[in-house]
């Protein structure tokens, strides 16, 4: 097959490795640069992992399921075995079970629980809560362990990364695809920061076996399983571009969410506490942005492991266009 | 016109800008509320104490006026300096005074409330004074320097509406000619319609427009209702009556039928 062109994608986050993943599959010759030194270092790895559009509709757009939905099938295509197809669980305390009417109002695609049927699906959760939502169609996966499969993917398919490098040690390129997330800020016209903080706890004392979700009317927060009795919890969302570390209010309120959730969270080992910037536009959706010579895919917001499969098969379809 | 520490407004709504979808439905919902002056939270949003970025100077391009507010300290001391960096980040004197004393029900701290507004008017500053219904508070606060008030009508993002509509009535009685501006509790339109007709001068809004399904129709409900509700109560409102009073006149019809 010929070869349409030499390209060169900037970024190994989720956006970059999906790029070169599409851009290799539409036959282009790939290479990818990322300044920080390891696969997982950057914004992706602390993401959630959850592939869940169905629950996301409950603030997001229309767009974000339409583009979401097939998520979990690239992931499970590109990667098999890593995507955990148990569905969502969404919970609320007592005191704020109307938030759970408010959340059904917003989102399809989900069943009414009862106490049993939560017990049924999350033994752990027996007997703590009297209703729940359940979005059977949802689905997680390990972000630094999809991070680094899909590298390693695509190292063995020819494809040459080259991480703790800002430019690629030879060669030219015929076209640039620039997905360097809160990097662009400044360089991409309405990019913004959105702040996120989360933290892993491990214990032995609870188990789950997919992504609760837990309302609050002021901190709505999730917790994934990672597997190994590890536990990720997050995430805050503050309209600033400032990385620095997690702030002692934000470790206050992820760890009281874990307690509400399971009293057992208290004996936990907190293991990790990290924030990082998620990249946004105004409207919180992604965006494929072709500027001269440069196509830029930015903007994942909440959503990197959930949209970047369908807008690296936009940014491929485009470069094959302009190739063309 | 509504006149606030010598700023005529036109638009009885204020709005919040936390917790929307997203920036641009923010942006969409001021501009459809006609709202001439929208609040921001500067501790929530300055991580580090790092000052705004890109949403802070989403916000200034609403063009509208913006009241930065002191939401989150729980102390005196900490709204003070929260008021202070917000004088510096947006060139502006007014600023919206919470002093949070219960966690739980946000419940105003009302005597670091009045402490933290003495220091904060002796300084320049234009306060409104997020308060409780209580009069001998909002006595204090005006004696502090304030000249506008802004009691509740419920707790935060409660969605209640007016539950003490008695207060709320003695509040305004009392203050004839303080601009009175109801600040958190409202749930839905007719609650904002119902304040205006006890004669308060503006709402302030935010979680009822930020989290409705849609907030830009939502936030040109309220707006509609407050319009309603400040006309209603400039056109003199009935009071209610025991028995029933014919709309029609009945002359010329036998007495006994």
């Amino acid at each position: 097959m010929r070869t349409p062109g030499r390209v060169l994608v900037r970024g190994g986050g989720v956006a970059g490795l999906c790029a070169a993943h599409e851009l290799h599959a539409h036959g282009f010759a790939v290479e990818l640069v990322e300044r920080q030194a390891e696969v997982g270092a950057g914004a992706s790895g602390l993401a959630g992992g959850m592939l869940a559009p169905y629950c996301e509709r409950e603030s997001a757009p229309e767009d974000v399921l339409r583009l979401g939905r097939h998520a979990s099938d690239w992931w499970n295509a590109v990667l098999p075995g890593h995507v955990v197809c148990a569905g969502t669980l969404v919970v609320a305390p007592p005191r704020d079970a109307g938030e759970l009417a408010r959340f059904a109002a917003r989102t399809e695609g989900y069943e009414w629980l009862d106490e049993a049927g939560i017990a049924a699906l999350e033994p752990s959760l027996e007997g703590r809560f009297r209703k729940g939502l359940f979005f059977r169609e949802e689905a997680h996966l390990d972000p630094r362990a999809a991070l680094l499969g899909l590298s390693g993917r695509l190292k063995a398919q020819g494809v040459r990364l080259h991480f703790g490098a800002t430019e690629p040690p030879t060669g030219r390129f015929d076209h640039v695809v620039d997905c360097t997330g809160a990097a662009a800020i400044g360089a991409v016209p309405g990019l913004r920061g959105v702040r996120g903080e989360m933290l892993c706890l491990e214990t032995a004392e609870v188990a789950l076996a997919r992504p609760v979700r837990l309302l609050h009317p002021r901190h709505p927060l999730y917790i994934v399983p990672r597997g190994g009795g590890r536990f990720m919890v997050g995430a805050t969302m503050i309209e600033s571009d400032d990385a620095g570390p997690i702030s002692a209010r934000s470790l206050m309120e992820l760890l009281n969410a874990a307690y509400a959730l399971h009293p057992a969270f208290g004996e936990a080992r907190l293991i990790e506490a990290r924030a990082g910037i998620r990249p946004a536009f105004d409207d919180n959706l992604p965006r494929v942005i072709r500027d001269g010579g440069t196509i830029f895919v930015n903007g994942f917001y909440r959503h990197g492991f959930l949209l970047a499969p369908a807008t690296a098969r936009q940014a491929a379809h485009l470069m094959q266009r302009k190739a063309a | 016109m509504l006149d606030l520490y010598g700023t005529a407004v036109s638009s009885r709504l204020l709005l919040g800008t936390a917790r929307y979808p997203s920036p641009a439905i923010l942006a969409d919902a001021v501009r459809a509320s006609g709202a001439e002056i929208v609040t921001v939270s500067l501790r929530r949003e300055t991580a580090g104490g790092k000052a705004g970025g890109a949403f802070f100077a989403l916000i200034r391009d609403l063009g509208v006026r913006v009241l930065p507010n002191t939401a989150g300290c729980h102390s005196a001391k900490e709204a003070v300096t929260t008021a202070r960096m917000a004088r510096d980040l947006f060139g502006t004197n007014w600023i919206k005074l919470e002093v949070i004393g219960h966690h739980d029900t946000l419940q105003p701290d009302v005597f670091a409330l009045v402490d933290a507004a003495r220091t904060l008017c002796d300084d320049g500053f234009e306060v409104f004074p997020y308060t409780t219904d209580d009069l001998v508070v909002a006595e204090r606060l005006l004696e502090a320097g304030c000249k506008v008030l802004m009691p509740w009508c419920a707790p935060i993002g409660s969605a209640a509406g007016p539950i003490n509509p008695v207060a709320l009535r003695a509040m305004r009685t009392h203050f004839p000619d303080v601009p009175l501006i109801v600040d958190a509790g409202l749930g839905r339109p007719s609650h904002a319609a119902a304040v205006m007709e006890l004669g308060y001068d503006a709402v302030l809004l935010n979680t009822a427009v930020a989290l409705a399904g849609d907030p830009v129709v939502m936030a040109k409900a309220f707006a509609t209702a407050i319009d309603a509700g400040r006309k209603g109560f400039q056109a003199g409102l009935l009071s209610p009556r025991d028995m029933a009073e014919p709309s029609t006149p009945i002359i010329g019809r036998a007495v006994f039928s």
